[in-house]
């Protein structure tokens, strides 16, 4: 007899959901993991379509959904979707900048059934906060944060890290540790949309990346037992790349607020992709057939060095989206990985070079920023 | 670490889900599959079991298992799920 667990495998059954409800955000965020090209209010889909989307994602074998946006909290009708979410059996995750989230949405949050909520801050201190999200909401956020930490729900503070914080990395973790919650995330910003815009100012330099290291884990031993600390590392310092999403097509889903149907956030910038929509389509033969799923999926869209590597399994050759933004070519070896014949565009030269571009763009003041917008 | 006289139960954003291949314990951002045995410990992490009671009903399940090993199996069990702070102790 052994009592064992096991991590689960990756196997085409979707396990997580992002039901990205909305690209309304009163924030502006210079590292939004949106498009370019947000969509409009007008677009986003009716509350009976999304309840349908939630109902049919469980049906697939779905585990987790994940509440995002934009700002979800804009949706009027989140406590009804949440809800839907829950009763269909799925595990609901809020991930939110905690504005427009009062007490009345609270308790209606509550009753819905909703399990976690992922809080992310700019920084630990108004300037800096204020000059990554374009408006002063630093302390409203922290007000909230307390007010969590006496709350009914499960809670993760998400802190995102780049090179104009990560030199305060001990102060950001103990403001995260403050608010007790049962997690604290590091993320590095991922380098895609907004993020990708304003690289040259949020790139990290090899000698934070080094650091962030020795720091996290110094913090994750001493708060062993209370909570977990993840770490999310900046792929371009990563000597292999990550398996990104677990794989296109592999685990997890992504509706985006006009129905669209993607294997990941970025999928859209790739060229000649068709997506399917939930409001024609059902979800199940948008994740096993439809053309943007099974381009990549798999293993046989692989060429050398990936397609001959013993790495291939694990890491699926990294991401299609970072390998086209990178190298025009979305069937690329992602240049994060030391194999790739591109990997020279992101080791040292870089940083480097994008420290330089930041430089003669006229420094970090606020003018050279590319602030997302917000869609009407 | 908490002693045998603990009452574990699963932590808040923690639970435990029925599918068509067992068991899942779901978590925030990850999900762990549990066998039949893991299973049956996570059902009796009510905050109401004591480690040994827990471990007393599983000898009932499971006869012909030691009692030692059994002890072991489940102190493992939960120290790993401890760990990743899916359950606590009240």
């Amino acid at each position: 007899m052994s009592c064992s667990m096991s991590s689960t495998q990756s196997k085409p059954t979707p396990l997580a959901l992002i039901a990205e409800l909305t690209h309304r955000c009163p924030l502006r965020c210079t590292y939004c993991s949106n498009p370019l090209q947000l969509q409009a209010a007008a677009n986003e889909l009716a509350t009976a379509v999304w309840e349908s989307v939630f109902r049919q994602a469980a049906e697939m074998g779905v585990m987790h959904a994940h509440f995002t946006g934009g700002e979800p909290l804009v949706r009027g009708d989140l406590e009804q979707l949440v809800s839907c979410a829950h009763e269909a059996g799925l595990y609901t995750n809020l991930i939110t900048s905690g504005i427009g989230l009062t007490e009345r949405r609270m308790d209606a949050l509550e009753a819905s059934g909703l399990d976690h909520f992922q809080l992310s801050f700019q920084d630990c201190e108004p300037e800096g906060a204020a000059a990554i999200s374009g408006v002063p909401v630093h302390e409203r956020k922290v007000a909230l944060a307390k007010r969590m930490a006496t709350g009914p729900f499960a809670f993760t503070i998400n802190m995102v890290v780049h090179r104009q914080n990560l030199d305060r990395l001990e102060a950001l973790i103990a403001f995260a540790e403050s608010f007790s919650p049962t997690r604290i995330e590091i993320a590095n910003v991922q380098y895609y949309g907004w993020a990708f815009e304003n690289r040259a100012r949020l790139m990290p330099t090899r000698e934070q990346v080094e650091r962030t290291i020795r720091v996290v884990a110094a913090a994750q031993e001493r708060l062993r037992g209370r909570m977990t600390i993840d770490f999310v590392l900046p792929d371009y310092y990563a000597r292999y790349p990550k398996a990104c999403m677990g794989g296109w097509g592999q685990r997890l889903l992504l509706v985006d607020p006009m129905g669209d149907v993607l294997p990941c956030h970025a999928a859209k910038i790739i060229p000649e992709m068709r997506f399917e929509n939930v409001s024609r389509t059902p979800l199940r033969g948008i994740w096993e057939s439809s053309e943007a799923f099974e381009r990549f999926r798999g293993e046989e869209w692989m060429s050398e060095p990936c397609s001959s590597c013993e790495r291939r399994t694990g890491d699926h050759g990294g991401c299609r989206c970072q390998a086209f933004l990178l190298t025009g070519r979305a069937e690329a070896t992602d240049p994060a990985c030391s194999l790739s014949p591109d990997h020279g565009m992101v080791t040292d030269r870089l940083p480097e070079a994008l420290v330089q571009v930041c430089v003669a763009e006229g420094g970090e003041t606020k003018e050279v920023w590319k602030y997302r917008v917000n869609p009407s | 670490m908490a002693s045998s006289g603990g009452h574990p139960k699963l932590a808040r954003g923690c639970r435990l889900k029925a599918t068509a291949e067992g068991d899942v314990l779901l978590m925030p951002e990850s999900m762990l599959r549990m066998n039949g045995c893991g299973s049956e410990i996570l059902k009796r992490c009510d905050g109401a079991h004591t480690v040994d009671e827990i471990v007393a009903e599983l000898q009932v399940l499971y006869t012909g298992v030691e009692l030692e090993k059994l002890n072991a199996e489940v102190e493992s069990f939960l120290a790993r799920l401890r760990d990743k702070m899916a359950i606590v102790e009240v």
